[in-house]
């Protein structure tokens, strides 16, 4: 279950990284589509953050400790949503590539949750 | 703050570019930070050394977003130099680690370049020394 969720949630980011990047391409600002879609890969990573506390509940132990684990989990549900509100702010190119930014650090926290769980 | 900074919007340093770097300082201090903190209060002693690099380095991090953030010239000035130390920093630090791994029984942030960062800690000093530097440049134009 969380491996799949891991796996989704991090397609998901890779996606929003190349929407966002493409409108950076295009210099556009990030638009209320765009925020749908952060929006999104913010709800993947909330259930994702649920279905872990859950897991660790359950008594299940990720591999390399409880405290990474949680503290990737927190770290994923706030990486997106802090960009998307300094691209509110930045009306310009510039914000589509933070959030770009903000996806391709998200799919990369995905991987080392993958590892600190133990796949 | 200054009257004049109306006229002179250049001294916000968050904008355009600037955005980018202070997420990306924003994240690498949330990383350097709890990564230290957490090492440090469980395993100080496997790797006294590398843990308080890292925890050096979220500092210098945390003080660069800072500054960015607050903007103004004084600003800027400071930012220049902590960015200066910052890469100062990774390409020792990156360098230490590659000649003599024996003195890192564990990873710091600045290992291998900050290769386990994708190179960020050594691209990111970089980019905000040309970005700070053109902010000053727009100034006096």
């Amino acid at each position: 279950m969380l491996d799949v969720l891991t796996l989704v949630t991090g397609v998901a980011a890779l996606l929003l990284a190349a929407w966002c990047g493409w409108a950076a391409y295009r210099d556009q600002p990030t638009k209320d589509w765009h925020f749908i879609g952060m929006a999104v890969v913010t709800l993947l990573a909330l259930v994702q953050l649920v279905v872990g506390i859950v897991q660790l509940a359950r008594g299940e132990k990720p591999e390399q400790g409880t405290t990474i684990f949680v503290a990737y989990l927190v770290g994923s549900l706030a990486c997106v949503p802090a960009a998307a509100f300094m691209s509110l702010a930045e009306r310009t190119r510039w914000g589509s590539v933070t959030v770009a930014a903000s996806g391709v650090v998200l799919a990369v926290l995905e991987v080392r949750l993958y590892d600190i769980w133990g796949g | 703050m200054t009257s004049g900074e109306a006229e002179v919007p250049a001294k916000r340093l968050t904008g355009g570019p600037g955005l980018l770097l202070v997420w990306l300082y924003g994240v690498m201090v949330v990383g350097a930070v709890s990564r230290s903190a957490y090492q440090i209060a469980t395993e100080f002693d496997r790797a006294p050394l590398a843990y308080s690099l890292s925890a050096l380095a979220g500092v210098v991090y945390g003080f660069i977003t800072y500054t960015l953030v607050r903007g103004g010239e004084t600003a800027r000035r400071a930012a220049l130099v902590c960015c200066a130390a910052e890469l100062a920093g990774v390409l020792t630090v990156g360098t230490w680690t590659l000649v003599d791994p024996s003195a890192f029984p564990d990873a710091t942030v600045w290992s291998d370049y900050g290769m386990g960062y994708l190179f960020i800690p050594v691209l990111l000093p970089v980019s905000a020394i040309y970005w700070l530097r053109r902010a000053r440049d727009r100034q006096t134009a």
